[in-house]
C-alpha cells in the first residue's frame, strides 16, 4: 500500500465515494468490509455526543467546546485500530478514539464543564491527556515509541495533529525523530481544512501534508478522511507496519470541519455557505450509511432508535455531571506534588482562612 | 474623543501607526482576514492590505523568529501570540534573540518588535488559555513589558511600544478587554512606558496592581473605604521597569503596602514590589509589606478558577490583615 500511495505520486487513497459506491476493490480488504456496521454505530455514537455537546454549551451549561462534526470517520477507525496495548495520544478532536481507548462520557463531560478530573481518563489505559497547544503531544508519541521499543514491549503509538499543527516546529522534530530512532508511531493528521481561520493553503506551500514524510524518511499516506474504509484499512496497515517494522508513519486524512474551531468561533468571517454546502456532501456517515443501505446491511429505522437510545444515555451522564459536588479547593492544590510542598499547603490555608472569614460576614 | 474599549483602543493605536509608519507589519496566527480571535486586529487588513496585516502559519517560535529577522533589516513588526500560554514555543527566539540582540551587537542592530498577547484568566477558558506570564519576562534582561488596565493607557503605551527602540511584551488582560469603556481621544498620543500611575489616592495603604487586576483592587477599594479605610492604588503599567519613585512616595506616606497580582506568587512581580517597599520605605513602614498572588499551582480549569482568581472580598480581607496589624 505504502508504494503504491507514495505521496510522491500524489494519488489518496479512497475505497468508497460519497455517493456510497466501492470504488477500489483492490484495496477493499474483508477486515475493512466487516467493521462498518460497528464503525457507522460509533461514528454515530460519537455525533450524538458532540452535537449535545454544543448545545449544552449553547445552553450555557457547558464551557467552551471543540466540535467533531464531519471528522467522525477518522476517529472511530483509529479506535477500531488500536488495540489494548497500543497508545493514544490526543490532540483535542478525536473523541471517538477517545472513548475507544476508554475514556467515558462522565469524564469526557466533567473536562469540558471545567473539572480536571474529567481530563484524567481514569480507566483508559496507555492513553495522554487532552493537548491543546498544538502540536507538542507528537513529540511525546515519538517518545512513547522508543519507550515500547526499548523495552521491547509489542504495540503502536497513534497520535494526532490538525493540519495547522504540521506548521509547528514540533511537528518536524517529532517527525525527524521517529524515522532516526525508528520507532512504531502511527501519526495522523486530521487535515480538515483550517486552523481557526486559516485555510490550509496558508499553512505549506508543499502539495500535500503526506508528502512530508519522504523528507524524514518514514512512509506516508494520504487518505480520504470521510471514508471510514479507507481510514481503517490505512491505519490497520499503518499500525501492523509500524508495530512489525519498528517504523513511523504519517497519515494525512482529508476532512472537513463542518463546524466551528470551537464554541467561540464564528467561521462565517472566514468561509461561505456554499462551501459548507458543498463540503457536506462528503459526510463520513452519510457516505457508509449509504454503502451499507445499498447492500441491505442497515436499517434506518433502527438507526432511528439506536440514535435515541444514544442521545438518552448522554443526557443521563450529562445529568449526573451537572449535579456533581462542587469542585473542593484541595484539588487546586493536591495533584501539583507527590508531596505538598508547604508554600501550597501556606497558600491553601491562607485560602481558607479568607473563606472562613467571608462566610462569617455573610 | 471616542468611547473606546480596550478592543478598539488597541487596535485603533496599530491603526495611527500602520498609517504614520510604512515600516510597520502586523502577523500571528489568525490576525488577519479573521481579526484576531478577540477581534482586536480587525479591520486593519482591509485598510492596510494583506502584504502588511496578515496570518502566518501556525509556528509561535517562527512568528517571533521572524520579527527579528525583519526588524534587523529595518521593518517594525508589532506580532500577536494568541494567548499568553501559546507563547512558549516562541521563548527560545524572544529569550535568546529578541532581548539579546540590541547588547549582542553593542547597539549596531536593535530587535525592537513588539509583541501583543491577551493574557490572564477569569474567562473560564479553556486549558493554556488563562495563564499570567508577566513575571516571566520581566525576568529576562532586555525586555519591557507592559500592561495596559483602562483603554487609555491601552492606546497610549501600544503607541510608545511600537515606537520604542526596544523589545516590549505588550500584555492585554483579555477579560476586560470589553469590560471597560472610556473616552479616549482619536489622535496619536503617547504614555511614557516606565511610569506607574495612582489610580485614586489615599492615606492608610498602599496596593498596587495592574491589568484586570485593577478593577478588582478599585472595588476592594470601596469596601474599605466603607470602613473608613482610605486606600491609595497604583496601577504598574510598566512591569520591567518597575517606576520605583512612585511607589517610594506612595508607601512612605502610607506605611502600608499589599501587592496583588494573578499570577503565582514564588518570585513574582509581587515579590519584586514588596521588596522596593521594603528597599525604599523601610523606616516607615507601620507592617510588613503583603503579597496577594496566585497560588503557586497551575491555573485550575474553570471550575476552580473561583479559587485562584481575587475577587475583591479578598483584596479587602488583605487589606484588614494589614490595618490590623
Amino acid at each position: 500500500m505504502f508504494d503504491k500511495y507514495n505521496p510522491l505520486k500524489k494519488k489518496q487513497l479512497r475505497l468508497i465515494n460519497p455517493q456510497g459506491t466501492l470504488v477500489n476493490k483492490n484495496e477493499f480488504t474483508e477486515d475493512a468490509d466487516s467493521i462498518l456496521e460497528e464503525g457507522l454505530k460509533r461514528m454515530l455514537f460519537a455525533r450524538t455526543v458532540d452535537l449535545k455537546a454544543v448545545s449544552f454549551q449553547r445552553q450555557g451549561r457547558m464551557y467552551t467546546y471543540p466540535p467533531n462534526l464531519g471528522q467522525e470517520a477518522i476517529a472511530a477507525a483509529a479506535g477500531l485500530v488500536m488495540r489494548e496495548e497500543d497508545w493514544l495520544v490526543p490532540a483535542y478532536r478525536e473523541l471517538g478514539a477517545w472513548m475507544a481507548k476508554g475514556a467515558t462520557l462522565d469524564e469526557l463531560f466533567l473536562y469540558w464543564s471545567g473539572f480536571e478530573d474529567g481530563g484524567a481518563f481514569k480507566n483508559a489505559s496507555n492513553m495522554m491527556p487532552v493537548s491543546v497547544p498544538i502540536a507538542s503531544q507528537l513529540l511525546h508519541a515519538t517518545g512513547i515509541g522508543f519507550a515500547l521499543k526499548y523495552k521491547k514491549e509489542p504495540g503502536a503509538v497513534f497520535v494526532f495533529c490538525g493540519d495547522g499543527g504540521t506548521s509547528e516546529g514540533d511537528f518536524h522534530e517529532a517527525l525527524n525523530f521517529a524515522g532516526v530512532w525508528k520507532v512504531p508511531v502511527v501519526f495522523v493528521v486530521q487535515n480538515n481544512g483550517y486552523a481557526i481561520s486559516c485555510p490550509v493553503s496558508r499553512q505549506t506551500a508543499a502539495e500535500s501534508i503526506a508528502v512530508k514524510s519522504v523528507a524524514y524518511g518514514i512512509h506516508g499516506i494520504q487518505i480520504d478522511g470521510n471514508d471510514l474504509a479507507a481510514c481503517y484499512q490505512a491505519m490497520k496497515t499503518a499500525r501492523d507496519f509500524a508495530e512489525k517494522e519498528q517504523q513511523a508513519v504519517l497519515i494525512e486524512a482529508i476532512t472537513y470541519r463542518s463546524g466551528a474551531h470551537t464554541t467561540s468561533d464564528d467561521p462565517g468571517r472566514y468561509r461561505t455557505k456554499e462551501e459548507e454546502e458543498q463540503r457536506k456532501k462528503e459526510d463520513p456517515i452519510s457516505r457508509i450509511r449509504k454503502f451499507l443501505l445499498k447492500n441491505d446491511r442497515w436499517s434506518e429505522e433502527e438507526e432511528k432508535t439506536m440514535v435515541e437510545q444514544f442521545g438518552k444515555q448522554v443526557d443521563v451522564a450529562f445529568q449526573k455531571v451537572e449535579s456533581a459536588p462542587p469542585y473542593p479547593l484541595e484539588d487546586v492544590f493536591r495533584y501539583q506534588f507527590a508531596e505538598m510542598p508547604e508554600t501550597l499547603n501556606r497558600q491553601m490555608a491562607a485560602y481558607q482562612r479568607f473563606s472562613n472569614w467571608k462566610e462569617a460576614q455573610a | 474623543m471616542k468611547v473606546m474599549n480596550l478592543v478598539q483602543a488597541i487596535n485603533n493605536a496599530m491603526d495611527i501607526k500602520l498609517n504614520e509608519d510604512p515600516s510597520m507589519v502586523v502577523y500571528g496566527e489568525d490576525a488577519g482576514l479573521e481579526g484576531g480571535v478577540f477581534r482586536v486586529t480587525e479591520g486593519l487588513q482591509e485598510k492596510y492590505g494583506e502584504g502588511r496585516v496578515f496570518d502566518s502559519p501556525l509556528a509561535e517560535s517562527a512568528i517571533a523568529g521572524t520579527a527579528v529577522g525583519m526588524a534587523a533589516a529595518g521593518l517594525n513588526p508589532v506580532i500577536e501570540m494568541q494567548f499568553s500560554g501559546f507563547v512558549l514555543p516562541a521563548m527560545n527566539q524572544i529569550i535568546s534573540h529578541v532581548a539579546r540582540i540590541r547588547n549582542r551587537t553593542r547597539g549596531k542592530l536593535t530587535s525592537a518588535v513588539t509583541i501583543r498577547m491577551p493574557y490572564g484568566g477569569g474567562i473560564r477558558a479553556l486549558e493554556h488559555h488563562s495563564e499570567s506570564l508577566e513575571a516571566i519576562f520581566a525576568h529576562i534582561p532586555g525586555l519591557r513589558v507592559v500592561i495596559p488596565s483602562t483603554p487609555y493607557d491601552a492606546k497610549g503605551l501600544l503607541i510608545s511600544a511600537i515606537e520604542s527602540e526596544d523589545p516590549v511584551i505588550f500584555m492585554e488582560p483579555k477579560r476586560i478587554y470589553r469590560a471597560i469603556k472610556q473616552e479616549v481621544p482619536e489622535k496619536r498620543f503617547t504614555i511614557p512606558l516606565d511610569t506607574a500611575k495612582v489610580v485614586q489616592p489615599g492615606e492608610d495603604i498602599t496596593v498596587i496592581a495592574y491589568g484586570a487586576m485593577i478593577r478588582e483592587c478599585q472595588k476592594a477599594v470601596m469596601l474599605a473605604r466603607k470602613e473608613g479605610i482610605s486606600v491609595e492604588l497604583i496601577d504598574l503599567r510598566s512591569i520591567f521597569p518597575i517606576d520605583r519613585g512612585t511607589i517610594a512616595t506612595s508607601v512612605k506616606k502610607t506605611g502600608r503596602v499589599l501587592a496583588v497580582t494573578e499570577s503565582a506568587a514564588t518570585c513574582g512581580v509581587a515579590s519584586e514590589l514588596v521588596t522596593i517597599a521594603t528597599e525604599e520605605a523601610f523606616l516607615n513602614l507601620e507592617a510588613p509589606p503583603r503579597r496577594l498572588a496566585g497560588f503557586d499551582t497551575v491555573m485550575p480549569l474553570p471550575k476552580g478558577e473561583n479559587f485562584y482568581m481575587h475577587e475583591p472580598a479578598r483584596i479587602f480581607y488583605e487589606i484588614r490583615q494589614l490595618m490590623d496589624f
